[in-house]
This record gives structure tokens, sequence and C-alpha cells, in this order.
């Protein structure tokens, strides 16, 4: 069995990071200048990274498939960033945050990891505030905050409902300044496809220049993939169009573990799907939930009679309601975490208490905001969200509807879980390397803070913290001893290889030459994993996937077209082609750790495995391990399940309650 | 979905097979679709339809679907992200055409954008800007406590609608002289307003504009339509306050 070492520093949980950073081998600056770094991706783990390893002294290659490093898919975050400023006064700590994220992945959190997150969060906030972020602020000129779910305290930093946006934008002036500098090559519309290994170590890779169709070497000392999640192998997902898994699945196929895949975060508030003809599904913010109602009819007669559109959500008066997350969480209510609120979601639906036509809607309600605050207030925090809401479904959710016994009832939203996020992804050490000597995997793209499911407003705050703080010191380590190499050559050997197997794979899809699209297959694809592999899975369901996923992959293999030619200007069926090769092998990933993992945990529900009320059970005896699934050498050749063991020093595992 | 939903519609799209070839519209009728799909997931049916035919599918940027990446573009009807205010290309629903409806569909039409293939266009000239001075220069690790400087709420959330803009280029789309002064004062505004953007204002201003003249963008003439077609709804205020810093970064020379 291949060895597995997480490298966690000596010490107290608290002091992990700071002994590190005092022992750890630096690179001096006239070296610096001689070592070069890929970062692939430039969202807010890639362009933060980026930018600060420029900063530092190194040169960095960044790439990205938009046409611009802004574009990146980070932007899209909605609700805010988590910080333990305690600015609130609140009872907020570096303890805290790490207690209620480790809480929050359902013990499943490396915790030297989570640890480490916290305690960089505040400097991150410091950081964008002097890169001229313009954050929410109070009165006095102070920053603002709010809450999100999975904790008491208001610790989330915002700009209105784009805070990704504005936090991407931040590392993209930082990043431009470097470009501007000389200090990074940024090649944009560019998608690496493989990497090249040269003495055991990542060195290089190979990218497509999607303008020209033609493949391209690039060398460096590290690699760093800031690539993303894998949420599109579900077809719908709240994910860009243009998001995928292949450069992580590249890293896999070179021997970088995938760890945790069956850990898919389903977000609780996307706005419900709407035809067969959809191509993606919109997101509305957490943030939502400080003043949002989720509730479904107390009434069965009620959500039958919303089903079939004679009557509206807003005929339905308050004490016929079912605020359901109130009723079953009193404690944390409609600010439960994402994976609890899902899947209440989920269960009232199975019972026929869905309120659209499809009965896969529940409702989140503003009228109590709208009376308690007006209308005026509620828009200025929301007001962005219900436009979009607007502009999708023809429905202004603040605009007041019926009144019933003295009470002004306004239009709720439906909403419905979406597939969101992924917490699993490449297996990284405490230093963000994968199990590739010199590959580094940072943001979405890796495992390693979330445990099994994610709190809001954190992606960002991992993003960051990975990018900014952490990784910038942990690559030193490796390089220190790379110094003495020289700069690679792209004209050796292994470069004319893997751009050969890059080009026979894109002749292998081209020359299938049978009769189905792309988006057929990967509509399939999708379909079979959220029906299989989704909110609730069995080991029935989970093994149907994988026969499915069997045929599919033939099918795939045998039956499809794409049109064009090979080296042809963007030939964009074919970039497609190559992504959905990919999310099938993610696919089996995903339903193969399901499979092995007997436990429910965060966002892995297994039905066999829960309590009495429906909550999910875990079994830390057997399963307090993560998760690493090592390739064998063919995409289908099962691959070798390896077991890193978690140890918890500083916080007592128990069974997780948002009840009392 | 209800069979009494199905509208048609006929696309009439610029096809243009590289940047240095001859482009053509090429009409495409009866595309078949609802009125709660979007703009973009029509042209998707289409592009399938093509595929199955053994055509090359249509060109166009997109990627979030959500408003916000700024990917998209698309002169629809004559309007940069078609007929709807305050909305991109990918928030724009089928229910505001017409049954039967012919529908125009060109890519961004600047100098400083050329077309790459069909609707996709090049708009590095936006990042090359940004490179120029959109930014505070300042070293990842020295800041000082976030709350070290208090900044009034007027200025912070003024800041921040300037900072909305998602830098799709329809303002020089819709501009008669190609300029790209929404956008560059968008971002010449946010740090203006901004304690931790005034130290650089001076040089920031002048190199962003000087970049955006070298880059072959036309002048301002206030006609306003790059602030009635922006999905952002970004003001032209910010290009007056742009002029403003201008002059005044001027004056110091």
């Amino acid at each position: 069995m291949a060895e597995i070492n997480s490298r966690i520093p000596e010490g107290p949980v608290a002091e992990k990071w700071t002994n590190y950073k005092a022992h750890q081998k630096l690179v001096n600056p006239a070296n610096k200048r001689k070592l070069d770094v890929i970062v692939v991706g430039t969202g807010l783990a890639g362009a933060s990274a980026a930018s600060t390893l420029a900063e530092m002294g190194f040169h960095v290659l960044n790439f990205c498939i938009q046409d611009s490093p802004r574009r990146a898919h980070s932007i899209a975050a909605q609700g805010g960033i988590n910080a333990a400023k305690n600015y609130q006064n609140d009872g907020d700590s570096v303890y805290r945050l790490f207690y209620d994220t480790v809480k929050g992945g359902d013990y499943r959190a490396r915790e030297a990891n989570v640890y480490r997150l916290a305690e960089v969060s505040a400097n991150i906030i410091d950081q964008c505030v002097a890169q001229g972020v313009p954050f929410a602020r109070d009165y006095g000129g102070l920053l603002a905050n709010r809450s999100f779910g999975g904790a008491q305290v208001s610790r989330t930093f915002y700009a209105k409902g784009q805070t990704g946006q504005q936090l991407l934008l931040g590392a993209y002036s930082s990043l431009n300044r470097q470009i501007k500098a000389g200090k990074v090559d940024s090649y944009n519309r560019y998608e690496m496809h493989d990497i090249v290994m040269v003495d055991g170590r990542a060195r290089g890779i190979i990218a497509k220049n999607l303008v020209t169709g033609k493949f391209e070497r690039f060398s460096a000392h590290a690699v760093v993939l800031a690539t993303g999640g894998y949420g599109n192998t579900y077809f719908l997902s709240t994910n860009a169009m243009g998001c995928n898994c292949s450069a992580a699945i590249a890293a896999y196929r070179k021997g970088a573990y995938m760890a945790n895949p069956s850990y898919v975060q389903i977000h609780p508030t996307c706005i419900p799907v709407h035809g067969d003809k959809q191509s993606k599904l919109t997101l509305m913010s957490e943030s939502l939930r400080n003043d949002g109602r989720i509730w479904v009819p107390k009434d069965i007669e009620d959500a039958k009679k919303l089903q079939r559109g004679e009557i509206k959500g807003s005929d339905i008066p308050e004490e016929k309601r079912d605020y359901y997350l109130e009723r079953r969480y009193p404690a944390f209510g409609n600010l439960v975490p994402r994976d609890v609120a899902s899947r209440a979601a989920k269960e009232r639906c199975d019972h026929g208490f869905g309120v659209n036509n499809t009965g896969l809607a529940v409702f989140l309600d503003f009228s109590e905001a709208i009376n308690r605050l007006g209308i005026d207030v509620v828009r200025q925090r929301y007001g962005n969200l219900f436009d979009m809401y607007e502009e999708i479904t023809d429905v202004n959710p603040g605009e007041f509807a019926n009144e019933i016994n003295g009470v002004k009832y306004y239009n709720p939203m439906m909403i419905f879980p979406a597939i969101h996020y992924t917490m699993g992804g490449l297996w990284v050490d405490y230093e963000l390397q994968t199990s590739v000597p010199g590959l580094f995997a940072i943001g979405e793209c890796n495992f390693s803070d979330h445990g099994a499911n994610r709190l809001g407003a954190s992606a960002l705050m991992q993003g960051l913290a990975d990018g900014y703080f952490v990784l910038p010191y942990t690559i030193q380590n490796y390089l220190s001893d790379q110094k003495i190499w020289p700069k690679v050559s792209t004209d050796v050997k292994e470069f004319d290889e893997v751009e050969k197997s890059c080009k026979a794979d894109m002749d292998k899809l081209m020359n299938i030459k049978g009769k189905r699209s792309v988006d057929s297959i990967h509509k399939e694809l999708g379909h079979i994993m959220w029906e299989y592999v989704g909110m609730g899975r069995t080991k029935e369901s989970l093994e149907t996937a994988l026969k499915k996923l069997k045929d599919l992959r033939k099918e795939f293999e045998t039956n499809l077209f794409v049109p064009g030619t090979v080296e042809e200007p963007m030939n964009i069926e074919l970039d497609k082609a190559f992504h959905l090769r990919d999310f099938i092998t993610m696919g089996e990933l995903i339903a193969r750790d399901a499979l092995s993992r007997n436990e429910s945990c965060g966002g892995h529900f297994r039905e066999e495995y829960q309590t009495e009320e429906g909550e999910a059970k875990r079994d830390d005896e057997n399963y307090f391990y993560v998760g690493c699934w090592n390739y064998q050498g063919d995409d289908t050749k099962e691959p070798e399940l390896i077991k890193e063991p978690l140890t918890y020093e500083a916080i007592k595992v128990q069974t997780r309650n948002y009840k009392s | 979905m209800a069979l009494d939903n199905i509208m048609k519609v006929n696309l009439k799209v610029w096809r243009q097979a590289g940047p240095k070839e001859k482009g053509e519209f090429v009409t495409y009728n009866d595309v078949e679709t609802t009125p709660d799909t979007s703009f973009l997931e029509t042209l998707d049916i289409l592009n399938e339809t093509l595929v199955e035919k053994g055509e090359e599918p249509i060109v166009f940027d997109h990627d979030c679907r959500e408003g916000i990446c700024g990917m998209c573009s698309l002169f629809i009807n004559g309007h940069p992200h078609g007929p709807a205010t305050g909305a991109t290309t990918c928030q724009l629903y089928m229910r505001r055409f017409k049954d039967g409806e012919t529908i125009t569909v060109e890519p961004w039409r600047s100098a400083a954008f050329p077309v790459i293939k069909d609707l996709m266009v090049n708009r590095n000239a936006f990042d090359q800007i940004q490179q120029a001075g959109g930014y505070v220069s300042f070293n990842c690790g020295g800041a000082q406590d976030a709350n070290a400087i208090p900044i009034s709420k007027l200025d912070a959330d003024e800041a921040m609608d300037s900072a909305t803009c998602i830098g799709c280029g329809a303002c020089v789309a819709a501009c008669k002289n190609g300029s790209a002064m929404l956008f560059v004062s968008a971002k010449v505004s946010q740090f203006a307003l901004l304690p931790q953007g005034r130290v650089e204002a001076v040089q920031r201003v002048k190199a962003m504009v000087a970049k955006m003249d070298e880059l072959g963008f036309g002048n301002c003439t206030n006609t306003r339509a790059c602030e009635a077609e922006c999905p952002k709804k970004i003001s032209i205020s910010n290009i007056a306050r742009m002029n403003r810093e201008f002059l005044c970064a001027k004056f110091k020379d």
C-alpha cells in the first residue's frame, strides 16, 4: 500500500503554524528570481497565490480558461467571507471559528489545517481592505458583519451580495500590478491538459491555447493547481459553464490522491429546476436566511393546491405554515448548516409538501422581515438578489401580495437544493502539496479544510487563506532545494511524450464519430449522479450508479460525436468532450467513495445510517479517516483506497447538535 | 414542459470563421424554446441541433450564467446584452421576445475588440488598462488592522457602486465613439473614493487614461448610451469624477 504522510507539525494545535513558520526553509531573494512557479487558475486561490508569489520575488506563469483572470467563478460568490475579528464583540475568537468549522464539517476535517485557516482569517480582511475592497460599513465608518449558517456570532464580512466579485477583483488588481511589473506572465484562454513529470517531480504542464487549438509547453520548478471543484459532474449545478475537473483528474492520473470525493455540498437555497433545456442553476445567497424564513404548508391539501397552481404561497396564513427548520432546530433555526437545511427540504418534499408544479420546492419568505424592517431596509440588504430572482422567475419577492387577518404577506421565493461546492478534492499535506512531489493544490481544488460539509462564507476564506498566507510560505520549503536546478528545457523527451499523449487523446475523441452530442451524454451523467449519488444515497443506489456509469463510459467511448477537426481554432465541442471524459471518471470516484463510506456525515448522507430523528449518523470507530483514492494506471481499474487517519487533539469529537 | 409553452424564434446570427475571415449573417428559422428559457440556453438549443446535423456550433462567450462574471456579450436587436435593462445577456429570458420574432445577434462591434470567431471577441484591452494602474501598490502581509481607518458609509457605498462594474464591454459596444470611459472611470472612482486608493490617485488616473487612449478607444461626447446599456447601471457621474481627477492630476504636472 502506498504511504501517506500529512506532515503536520509538532506541538499543540494553536502553536503548529507559528512553529512551522519559525522552522521552515526559506529561499533568499536572489534565488527567488531564478525560480518559476506555474499557477493554474485565477480564482481567489489562484490569483492571490500568483500575485503574492510574484510580490515575494518568484517568477509566475498564470493560466486561465476565460478571456480574463477576472472572470473565474469565485466572482459569483454572493454572501460573504468569515473572519475571526470579533468586531461585533459577540464572543468570537480564532478558537470559535476553528471549532465551528470543524463541527460544521461533521468532524471529518484535519484539525491542524482548520486551526491555521481560522488563525489567518483576520489577516485576509486586513489585506483586502488595504487593496481597496469596498466592504459594507456601518455609519460609524467601521466594517459591518452578518451571520451565516452554523455560527452563533456575526463574523461574515460582505460587499452587498457580491462579496466574491469584490474579493476577486481585489486579487485581480494585485495580479495586474505584478503582470505590469513583469513578474507574472498571464496566459488567458489557455487550458491545462496534462502535467509533465521530470525525475519524479512536477516540472511543467502542457496547455492548450484555446484560440489557436494548439498545444504549448511550459516548464517551472513547481506547479500549483487552483482549478476549483467538480460540481459540474452533476451537469446542473451552481458552477459556471466552464468549471471542470480535468486538471484535477490529470493530477490524479499522475499519482495525486483524490480525497473524500463523496463530500459534495448541496446548497439549500437555489432557484428550482424549470425544464429539461436548463443549462445551470442559480444560487440565492445563504445571507437571505438571516431574514428569510423557510416553510412549507402544514396541511398536505394546501401543498396539493399549490402544486396544481390553484393557490399561491401568500394565500396561506401564518398559522398554516410549517417553518420546519425553526421547528426542528430551535437553537439555529433558519441558519442551520447547508447539509442540514438541504436534507430537511428534501424530507418535506419527499412527504409531498413541495410547493411548485414539480413538488420539488419550498418557500423562502420575507414577509416577517418586511413587516418588521420595512421594504427599504430589506431591499438595501438583498435588493440585487431580489432583482436576480425576478429576472429569472418573473416573480418579485418583495412585492405585496395579500393581507389576511391584518397581516401583510409578500410574494415568497421558491427554492430547492442544488449541487454547489465540493469539499473533496486533491489530497494535500499540511504544506498543500499533493502526493506528487512539486505539485500543489489550493482552494476548492484541494480537500483539506471543510471536512464533510463547508460552512457558508468559508470558501472565500479558504481560497484567500491558501493563496495569500499559506502556500507562499509552504511552497518555499519545497523550493529551497530547487534553487540548484536550472530551468527545465521544454525540449526534452518528457515534454515530447506528454504532448504526444495529449494529442492522441484529442484524436481519440474526434475519431469516435458516433451519433450523440457531448451535452446529451453529460445530461445523462448528471441524471445518474443526482438520482443515485445525490442527497440521499444507499448501498443499492450507489451500486446501480456504478453500473450505469460503466455503461455510460462505454456509450461515450463508442457513440460520441464531435464536429470539426482537432487543431482548428475554437473547437468548443472538442473542449467539452475532453471535460466530459474526466467528469465520468470523477462520477465513478464520487460513487465509489460514497459506497465505501458506510456512515452518514455532512454532505454524504447514506439513508441506512441515520438516527431516529433523521439526522446523519456517523461511525467514528470505523470511518474516522480521510479516504484517499490512488490511481491504478487506467480509468476503468478500481483505484486503491488509502486511509489517512484523523487525530483530534483540541476538539472532542461528538454528535453535531443544532437543536439546543 | 407543457406544450402550449413552446415558442419559436428565428435567430439571425453573425458567423465569422476567424479574425481575418469575412463574416456574414446566417438565419436559423424556427428555433424552438420556451418563455422561461434563457437567451443563452436558446443558443444552446440551436447549437445542439447544429451539432446533430454535423455542422459547427456558434461560438459565443459565456460562463457564470448569473450576470456577474462579465464573460457574456452579444449585441441583440441593436442593444448590448439585449432589450432588458440592468441585466446581462445570460440573464435575458425568452419571455422578452415575441413568438415568431426574428432576433438579430451580433458580436461587440469595436476596433478595440476584434472578433476571434463568430460572436466571440478579444477584450484583452480591458485587462491592459487595469494593468496600467487599476490597483493599490501594496504587498500582501503588511496590512494594518482593517478597522484602523474608518471610512464613511456613503463613500464606501459609492465606491461599491463603482466597483460593481463587471468589465463586459457593453459600454464600449454601445458608444458611437467606441469609448471606454465608463469602464475606466468606474475603477478610477472606486479608488478615488477610498483612502487606500487616494495615495496613488494622481498617477493612476493618468496611467489608465493614457493606456485607454493608446489602445484606440474613442472619446466621450456625453451621449449617455453607455449608462443606459450598462448591465450593472454604472452611473456616468463616474466619468465626471474621472475627468475631475484627470484635470487635477494634469495641473500638478
